[in-house]
């Protein structure tokens, strides 16, 4: 089978009523960046560079055993011999990567917090005006939050209620003390060390994150979510993220990530693994509103970021959702390894860019067990002068008998410089494989709008009445509580849109 | 009561509307007809406040308001419609969530509550009965994949939601083959009222079979050249356009003016 040619879409210009879009995209366009403030706090930060002796210093403030500091510095040294990727669809100025801060935390009393009371108010306040309260009373009904804040994880909640169905939700670096034995098993398992550039950098000085295990045949009774925030100047965010659902469990995790406004570009470096055992189902949706720079592409978090699933059992079912609203460069292709037969592997994305926005993502499908399914409904929306491209890869392995695949990949142009991109590769080697590949592009038209202002709908309206129909499949993927929040986001109201 | 007075418009400096004057009394159904390219449209498209088109001179009183002081979605709420000639696809919006949209923008503005879902619900599934619409069209996404009868059919379902006082309907008959058109004039008919005016603009005499105007109108480079009765409509369809154009129409037209 072929692999479509790469479509390249660049908006024609257009000259006719700028005025009419110009006000009405523009107001749309120009929402305010409202996760931008600052927290104030004594910090422990190591100083900037990389070198063996930062990996080591990080590895002694977490306290770590031998083996994971060992693990560190392989991937290190594997790292040196590395180059950055460059087939991305994006570009900037080589990233500097001895001026980075690899370890910035709250100061704290010696091994952090035992509970919220020991907190820094000032942190709480943080969390709670990104709309994450963390204390008990004001708690996201339903959702455990792992909130992580730079390098350290500073608070998880209804970790006792959870423990109760023998489910660990907890921060990255308490796993590798209380479960050893699991992180030692799973971590690297699905993202090697030496996968990638940037994967390889996060093995060598990942800081913190969350860890997931869920036991044999439990289903998780509320949302599992983490909230990453980057909070201290200079500073990379590298979390690591393992989720483990053994035999029949499930599991649905969110994460939200946001970041102070900077002139200066941030990088943020993660590694998520998903393991899903015989009939296990993991959902991971992710609202992604990193700062973006501002109009002139000005700062902005650099994302570049590895997730990936694995169906290893049979009948498992990972599912992955993002909207991707934030950074200045997103570099990303959360994917799924279909190992065993039967199982299911989803991708369902919104990825808006604008100003000077640049996204390159997508997913891979590898499929390899029998009969295993994939889709791939992946939203572009490309205004100002963003860039927005998909990248996806299908591959059906030679014992994959009985695979299919379906893929539509939608590019929304707003305005007449942004640019869309859709590069899918598909790579079939078992003649029984099915796979089907759609894509489209519109553009939001003055017509359209003219068309709903000429109806007494505003044009702003109008916009977020396109832009959210367009989304729509996606949105309905996420968890409620996320769902909101990535109308928000868009600027789009979901009331009544579901004919 | 519309009242345009020597109105000039043009695109990308090409003047297209050159001293159009026209009256239209509450109540009263005018038709406009011409050739291709008189500025039919145009004048569809700027009375709606399309700011692709630039008023460069003229005024339109509209009830003893600056009608063209008013951005587009303002004119709506206050009560302008047009049913446009090609109506234009909204994908991924159902028709129905934008419906419901735009008359509660309507009523809003009119001081009159919001219809919740169900009141719009009840409202629109017989005003589409009334269109002979499927209900299936309001779970569909704006105009797509709607032929040209159902295009035109849904221009008419929104016009007797929003309840206009002044309905501009651009050539609502083109495309169409008889029966569908007999449907789209029999919902316009439907829709006469004292309080509503209605300027209907079309190419042939045939829809005004169907919609008997008050007054007729023909529009030439610009400028109405000549105005007179149902009789008007006959006239041209016997003689053509060019009998307008040739001068022999025309040198009737300052006799027609005003009228």
């Amino acid at each position: 089978m072929n692999a479509p040619t790469p479509v390249t879409t660049p908006a024609s210009p257009k000259s006719a009523s700028a005025a009419t879009r110009g006000d009405a995209l523009g107001a749309f366009l120009e929402q305010d960046y409202t996760a931008g403030f600052e927290t104030r706090l004594e910090t422990d930060t190591v100083p900037k560079g990389l070198s063996e002796d930062t990996i080591r210093l990080i590895s002694a403030r977490k306290g770590e055993p031998d083996w994971l500091l060992d693990w560190r510095l392989e991937a290190y040294r594997r790292w040196l011999t590395m180059r950055p990727p460059t087939w991305a669809a994006v570009s900037f100025p080589p990233v500097d990567f001895q001026d980075i801060v690899y370890y910035s935390a709250p100061k704290s009393k010696k091994d952090g917090p035992k509970s919220l009371d020991e907190v820094d108010p000032e942190l709480l306040r943080t969390f709670e005006k990104l709309g994450v309260p963390l204390h008990e009373r004001a708690r996201l009904a339903g959702v455990a939050v792992d909130a992580v804040f730079d390098s350290v994880s500073v608070a998880t909640t209804f970790q006792k209620e959870l423990g109760e169905h023998g489910i660990v939700f907890c921060s990255f670096s308490e796993a590798v003390k209380t479960h050893p034995e699991l992180v030692r098993q799973y971590l690297g398992s699905v993202v090697p060390p030496g996968d990638n550039f940037y994967a390889a950098l996060n093995s060598a000085v990942f800081s913190d994150g969350s860890f997931v295990f869920i036991p044999k045949g439990v289903k998780c009774p509320m949302e599992l979510s983490t909230y990453f925030r980057i909070n201290a100047r200079d500073t990379g965010q590298f979390e690591r993220t393992l989720i483990i659902a053994e035999e029949g469990a499930s599991v649905s995790y969110l994460e939200g990530c946001t970041a102070p406004m900077r002139d200066e570009n941030q990088l943020h470096a993660a590694v998520v693994e998903l393991i899903a055992l015989d009939d296990a189902k993991i959902k991971y949706s992710t609202v992604q509103n990193w700062y973006p720079g501002d109009k002139d592409g000005k700062g902005g978090i650099y994302n570049f970021v590895t997730k990936r699933g694995d169906c290893r059992g049979a009948r498992s079912h990972i599912s992955w959702t993002q909207v991707e609203t934030g950074s200045a460069i997103t570099w990303k292709y959360p994917s799924v390894i279909l190992r065993g037969d039967d199982s299911v592997g989803d991708f369902h994305s919104v990825a808006l860019t604008n100003n000077l926005q640049q996204a390159d993502t997508g997913t891979k499908m590898i499929h390899m067990g029998r009969n295993t399914r994939s889709t791939i409904l992946s939203k572009g929306i490309s205004a100002g002068r963003g860039s927005n491209t998909f990248r996806g890869l299908v591959r059906v392995t030679p014992r994959a008998e009985g695979a299919r695949n379906y893929t539509q990949c939608d590019s929304l142009l707003i305005g007449d410089r942004c640019a869309a991109h859709t590069f899918p590769t598909i790579e079939a080697r078992n003649p029984t494989a099915r796979v089907e590949h759609e894509a489209t592009t519109s553009r939001i038209g003055e017509d359209q709008l003219f068309y709903a202002m000429q109806r007494g709908i505003s044009a702003e309206d109008a916009v977020s009445m396109i832009v959210n129909g367009f989304c729509r499949e996606v949105f309905k993927e996420l968890p409620m509580e996320f769902a909101v929040e990535a109308q928000k986001l868009l600027g789009v109201s979901l009331e009544g849109s579901v004919g | 009561m519309l009242k345009i007075d020597k109105l000039h418009a043009a695109v990308d400096g090409k003047a297209i509307l050159n001293g159009l004057d026209l009256e239209v009394k509450d109540g009263e159904v005018h038709a406009i007809m011409g050739p291709n390219g008189s500025g039919k449209s145009t004048l569809a498209q700027v009375l709606a406040g399309r700011d692709t088109f630039e008023v460069t001179a003229g005024s339109v009183d509209w009830d003893g308001t600056d009608l063209l002081a008013l951005p587009a979605e303002e004119r709506a709420r206050a009560g302008l419609f047009l049913a446009f000639q090609y109506p234009v696809e909204i994908p991924g919006v159902s028709n129905a969530y934008f419906l419901k949209a735009a008359v509660n923008a309507v009523r809003r503005h009119r001081g009159l509550s919001e219809y919740d879902a169900m009141d719009f619900l009840s409202r629109v599934k017989a005003e589409m009965k009334a269109v002979g619409m499927r209900e299936e069209f309001l779970y569909r996404s704006v105009n797509e994949g709607f032929s040209g009868g159902e295009k035109k059919r849904n221009e008419v379902l929104q016009m007797a939601l929003l309840e206009p006082k002044l309905a501009v309907l651009d050539e609502t008959d083109s495309g169409l083959d008889i029966d569908a058109l007999k449907v789209v004039a029999e919902g316009v008919n439907r829709l006469r009222s004292p309080e509503r005016s209605m300027i209907v603009i079309t190419h042939y005499q045939r829809l005004l079979d169907y919609i008997v105007p008050d007054r007729v109108h023909v529009l030439s480079k610009g400028r109405i050249v000549r105005s007179g009765g149902r009789e008007l409509a006959l006239e041209l369809e016997q003689h053509g356009y060019g009998w307008i154009e040739s001068g022999a129409g025309a040198a009737q037209a300052a006799g027609a003016a005003g009228g």
